[in-house]
């Protein structure tokens, strides 16, 4: 019998489904999800199956979204927003950055946030400067926030139940480049706790920690760099918060070895933190510079020729690779 | 009860939050208090004939002038005035201050000190009781300024557009920060001016009188539950100190604030129980009683332990901890 497969796309709204079917507390919110099924067509099904009553069509109104979602955390209930771009997180920053990662914290625990902020996040797909953004991040800049970005349509669905289930807010970060990707189906019951890596390829030279679109990146890599004799791990890191450093530190332990492939942008991107705590707390289980592998400095141009020169590319990974390998 | 008790109840009250802010301000200038503070003197009628016309389950949102707000939910002005000298009993245990004074015992889900930022939360919060089908109401309390900021109007669209329990309350004093309203306004009454353009009802009422008050958010809370949506009611009320800590409103014209001064909310709720026939005695005799009260409230925040260096890693997750890696 032929393996089931679901889409990553599909994975997001079975993911969802699953945990409205199991938590009745369970709604979601957002621009275009209910009767049109979501402008990528990641909320389809949903609205058919759940009814107005359960997932709610709003305004393009990304503070009324947030905010609303946050106030019904509050109060009972598991709100699952959408943003539909991560660019437009930025309209509704203040309260990633100032309401829900801080509101338990600074009322000495009175209160509690239970809820998802989904967002689709990064590029390849020639949609220009404010649509094509890799913002993960920005998230990873205030303490508060768990944040969870997935590679696989298995890892999507089993991060959103850890996520929907999870007591304390969520960004969830879906990648544009990856919605057409295929992958198993997981069985009914899965769940993938938060802040738990994956060694996705084992290898013995050097270690690729990557997240969402740079996973495939590094495998893609990793096979390139086989056929030149070096051996590359891959570390899927799945999330940023809570991050798994002890994986990390455990591959670079077997490979002495370290390029961490992000598609955010060099400048403040998530490797800089894996890097200073490697280098922090694993300096003597290196070999060689911990190289990163990033977005260029500049906003996502929109010709696909300028597009692959600023985000990695499996090129780009190789070739920082065999300059590592040679230490 | 009788409307003579009713209105002692909410005398008592507002009483219980100016001697809190008096202490506050006090123990301020006592260097016992630290960062700033905004306090609500003069605001007191607004909290007060709001939170008696509520029921005890609603829900309150408030700003960070939101002394007045704790208290009227019912927050020990022990642990208020504790919060504020960073002690270890302090409402959110030395992690919140002033401007953040949260009692969610008695529903009132926090004060927060971005602009306008509570408005859609508590729009949230209204969607919420709607979903569970409760039959509580959200209020936001807001000032003027909060009613050029873009989740004023974010807020007040989704809440009118999905029908939800929800009041917003302007406590329009008139200044934003050190700003007349009027000069930065397009508006003659900030909120309620703009109500009409989201389909809402508003009422414009004497933020100094608590029964006018009461009466207004009564009217719209039972709007609310009724499933006929948001009201917005705009309390007009004036502050009886500056902005905040560093503000000596010296840009407040001398006979405004003599008119205002006049028209202090305790000397109105003290008239309306003169007029119902409560014997001055009574009164003088609440006066005093609330003076001791809030006298050994601030002995014992003084007494208290100061905050626990520990809580600095608490309450940050659900799990009560603030480990972000493994």
């Amino acid at each position: 019998m032929a393996e089931v497969t679901i889409s990553y796309r599909e994975a997001v709204a079975a993911g969802i489904a699953r945990e409205m079917r199991r938590d009745p507390s369970v709604v979601c919110l957002g621009e275009d999800i209910g009767a049109a099924e979501g402008v990528f067509k990641t909320t389809v099904g949903l609205f058919k199956e759940f009814g107005a009553e359960r997932v709610w069509d709003t305004p393009i109104s990304e503070q009324a979204i947030v905010g609303a979602a946050m106030g019904a955390a509050m109060t009972g209930m598991r709100p699952v927003a959408e943003i539909m771009f991560s660019d437009f997180l930025a309209c509704c920053w203040d309260y990633l950055a100032n309401e829900i990662p801080k509101v338990r914290y600074m009322t000495g625990g009175q209160v509690t946030v239970p809820l998802v902020i989904r967002t689709a996040n990064g590029g390849g797909l020639g949609f220009g400067a404010q649509h094509s953004q890799a913002v993960e991040n920005w998230a990873l800049t205030v303490p508060g926030l768990k944040i969870a970005a997935p590679s696989t349509p298995a890892d999507v669905i089993g991060l959103m139940a850890s996520a929907i289930r999870s007591d304390d807010p969520v960004v969830f970060f879906e990648h544009k480049g990856l919605f057409a990707s295929k992958g198993p189906m997981p069985p009914e019951d899965h769940v993938v706790e938060l802040g738990r890596a994956a060694v996705v390829r084992e290898g013995t030279d050097v270690t690729l920690v990557a997240l969402a679109s740079t996973v495939p990146t590094a495998l893609t890599a990793a096979e390139r760099l086989a056929a030149d004799g070096i051996s590359a791990e891959v570390v899927d890191l799945r999330c940023l918060i809570p991050m798994d450093v002890t994986t990390v530190m455990e591959s670079v332990g077997r490979t002495s070895r370290l390029v961490i492939v992000e598609e955010n942008p060099y400048q403040g991107g998530w490797g800089g933190t894996v890097a200073s705590i490697v280098v922090d707390e694993g300096f003597e289980l290196l070999d060689a510079p911990v190289r990163r592998v990033a977005s260029a400095n500049v906003p996502l141009p929109f010709a696909d020729a300028l597009e692959d020169e600023v985000i990695p590319t499996a090129d780009k990974v190789v070739a920082v690779v065999r300059g590592v390998a040679g230490y | 009860m009788s409307d003579a008790d009713d209105l002692l109840a909410m005398y008592r009250q507002m009483a219980v939050i100016r001697r809190t802010e008096k202490a506050a301000y006090d123990l301020f200038l006592a260097g016992l208090v630290k960062g700033t503070t905004h306090l609500a003197t003069g605001h007191e009628a607004v909290a007060v004939g709001a939170s008696a016309a509520l029921r005890a389950d609603d829900y309150v949102f408030a700003t960070y002038r939101g002394h007045h707000h704790a208290i009227a939910r019912g927050a020990p002005p022990e642990a208020c005035i504790a919060e504020l000298m960073q002690k270890s009993t302090g409402l959110c245990k030395g992690k919140g201050g002033s401007m953040h004074l949260t009692y969610a015992a008695g529903g009132m889900l926090g004060s927060y000190a971005i602009v306008g930022a509570h408005l859609p939360m508590a729009v949230g919060a209204a969607w919420s009781a709607k979903q569970r089908g409760t039959g509580q109401v959200a209020v936001a309390f807001f000032g003027d300024g909060a009613t050029n900021i873009g989740a004023f109007h974010e807020a007040l669209n989704l809440a009118a557009v999905w029908r939800l329990p929800v009041v917003f309350v302007c406590e329009n004093n008139l200044y934003m920060e050190y700003t007349p309203i009027g000069a930065v306004t397009a508006a003659d009454h900030p909120a309620a001016d703009r109500a009409p353009a989201y389909r809402l009802p508003a009422d414009i009422v004497d933020g100094n009188d608590a029964v006018l008050v009461r009466e207004a958010v009564d009217k719209a809370a039972q709007r609310a539950r009724a499933g006929d949506g948001p009201t917005v009611v705009e309390a007009e009320t004036y502050r009886h100190y500056g902005h905040s800590r560093t503000d000596p409103a010296k840009y407040r014209p001398a006979d405004e604030v003599e008119l205002w001064m006049k028209h202090d909310p305790i000397d109105v709720a003290r008239a309306r129980l003169e007029a119902l026939g409560v014997p001055a005695d009574r009164i003088r005799q609440l006066d005093e009683q609330v003076a001791a009260e809030i006298a050994a409230a601030v002995d014992a925040a003084k007494a208290a332990p100061a905050a626990d260096v520990a809580e600095a890693f608490t309450d940050m997750w659900a799990d009560g901890g603030a480990q972000w890696r493994r």
